[in-house]
């Protein structure tokens, strides 16, 4: 087999990575120890941060990509995947953590945004991206400009899953609503929406996103992430809410086994016995504006 | 009663196993048989072959032990196919510890031998059995470095092993069920005795 008949990162290849994460829970970690623990909780890939969203929060400023030394000492910890965050719309952080070798880069809300109008043009990428998203026209424009990946927004940081069940619901609500529309009304649907009218139909036909649809955004318990799976989410991504519980290993178990096993009460309740305190939390209706995290990029 | 086939679904690309055995069922003959996800010991019953998937190969070696499949698995009586990640979990030896493998197929297996998602690739490679040669999508792939007798090597790349067969069992470093071209799950198919009587 010769060299120049390798094709390295096709969609498919990007897509097929997002497509081996389902059933998956993946675990926002900052240092070598934490990456160890979600390695041997279950994880399938952890995310390589500076602060999880809740410390992002409490610090203020200006939130940017972690320190490449941080993401370099958790690549080298774990042999599953590491993906690392860049603002929206910063391409030269995304080339960084490209160069670095990441397996997938997150252009995240939670981080402060380096454009208010685009986002990155992700296909000119061979790493995939996942993209947030709160609804069906906004994960459509993201998958429009390259990502591999979708998960709701929620809203991060704060240990309330509620934003991240309206993103799935509202999501999922608008793919269902799809079904019996001829193309014609699909088209006029996707104007509406401001998405791709190509990725609309597609979305039809098939019954739901065209790539993997993960959630992310508030999920602190083993219950939380069975009901975004019962939602219809692929997998599910943990911030703050394992590494500020008060056994953080436990807890990465325990969600991951609610994943594996989110119709079955039964187990959940077997894995949610003493784990301790979740992570305290924040009322979303106390945030101010500014505050909330979700409206950044639309 | 037709034929029953199962996807091991605790981890990873297991729609697309559904859809690519159902799709090389459908091409065969008409309402042949069924796809069923696997979650527990139960699942197992009745079916004459089973999907391993790909995903990540310590996730789904721990949720193996956690729901009580290690055995009836090693046990199974049918066929196996197996990608990626469940090509690590078919081998006797793998070089990582927090995998414990099935050890039907008796080879040693080297997990993420290519490298980092940017090693990703995809290409034609040759398969011992087929005609003309096979496009490929290697994900953080394994390769197997060793393979004793018994395991039939179908196809090898400079890195090492991407693909074996010990009838009834098939396992592969790439990924046959993100593409369109059955010709790989027919091979199984043939080797647990499903073909096209034409």
């Amino acid at each position: 087999m010769k060299l120049e008949e390798l094709r390295f990162g096709t969609e498919l290849l990007k897509r097929g990575f997002a497509s081996m994460q389902k059933g998956g829970v993946i675990m926002d970690v900052v240092n070598a120890k934490q990456a160890a623990i979600a390695e041997e909780a279950g994880a399938v890939a952890v995310m390589a941060l500076e602060r999880v969203p809740a410390d992002i929060r409490k610090a203020g400023g200006v939130a940017r990509m972690a320190d490449p030394a941080i993401i370099v000492e958790i690549m080298d910890a774990v042999s599953i995947p590491v993906m690392g965050k860049v603002r929206i719309g910063h391409v030269v952080e995304a080339q960084v953590l490209e160069s670095l070798g990441v397996d997938m880069i997150d252009e995240s809300e939670v981080l402060t945004p380096a454009d208010e109008q685009f986002h990155i043009d992700k296909a000119c990428f061979k790493v995939p991206f996942v993209c947030g998203a709160r609804d069906l026209g906004e994960a459509l424009r993201r998958i429009h400009e390259g990502a591999a990946m979708i998960r709701t927004k929620g809203e991060a940081g704060t240990g309330n899953v509620v934003e991240a069940v309206r993103h799935m619901r509202n999501i999922m609500g608008e793919i269902r609503a799809l079904q019996g529309k001829s193309p014609q009304e699909i088209v006029a649907r996707a104007r509406e929406l401001e998405a791709p009218s190509e990725l609309l139909l597609e979305t039809a036909k098939m019954g739901r996103l065209p790539v993997v649809n993960f959630s992310a955004g508030g999920i602190a318990t083993p219950s939380d992430a069975a009901l975004m799976m019962q939602m219809g989410a692929d997998g599910v991504f943990v911030g703050s809410g394992i590494f500020h519980s008060s056994d953080p290993g436990r807890m990465a178990r325990a969600i991951v086994e609610a994943v594996n096993h989110f119709d079955d009460p039964g187990v959940i309740a077997e894995v949610s016995k003493g784990l301790g305190q979740a992570m305290k939390g924040i009322d979303v209706h106390t945030l101010r504006e500014d505050e909330v995290l979700q409206y950044r990029g639309r | 009663m037709g034929v029953r086939l199962g996807v091991l679904a605790l981890q990873g690309d297991v729609s697309e196993h559904i859809r690519g055995f159902e799709a090389a069922l459908s091409d065969i003959g008409e309402g042949l048989g069924c796809v069923v996800p696997v979650r527990r010991p139960a699942d197992l019953e009745g079916l004459l072959g089973l999907a391993i998937p790909g995903g990540e190969s310590t996730t789904i070696s721990r949720l193996i032990q956690k729901n009580g499949l290690y055995q009836p698995l090693v046990n199974f009586k049918g066929g196996i196919f197996a990608t990626c990640a469940g090509m690590v979990l078919m081998a006797t030896r793998v070089d990582d510890p927090r995998v414990k493998p099935l050890g039907l197929l008796d080879m040693t297996v080297q997990r993420n031998a290519f490298g980092r998602q940017k090693e990703s690739f995809e290409a034609d490679i040759a398969v011992r059995g087929l005609d003309h040669p096979y496009h490929a999508y290697f994900i953080r792939a394994p390769v197997a470095t060793r393979n004793e007798k018994g395991v039939e090597v179908l196809a090898r790349i400079d890195a090492g092993i991407v693909a074996v067969r010990k009838v009834p069992h098939m396992a592969l470093a790439f990924h046959p069920e993100l593409g369109n071209d059955l010709r790989l799950h027919r091979m199984f198919l043939e080797g647990i005795g499903i073909q096209n009587s034409r």
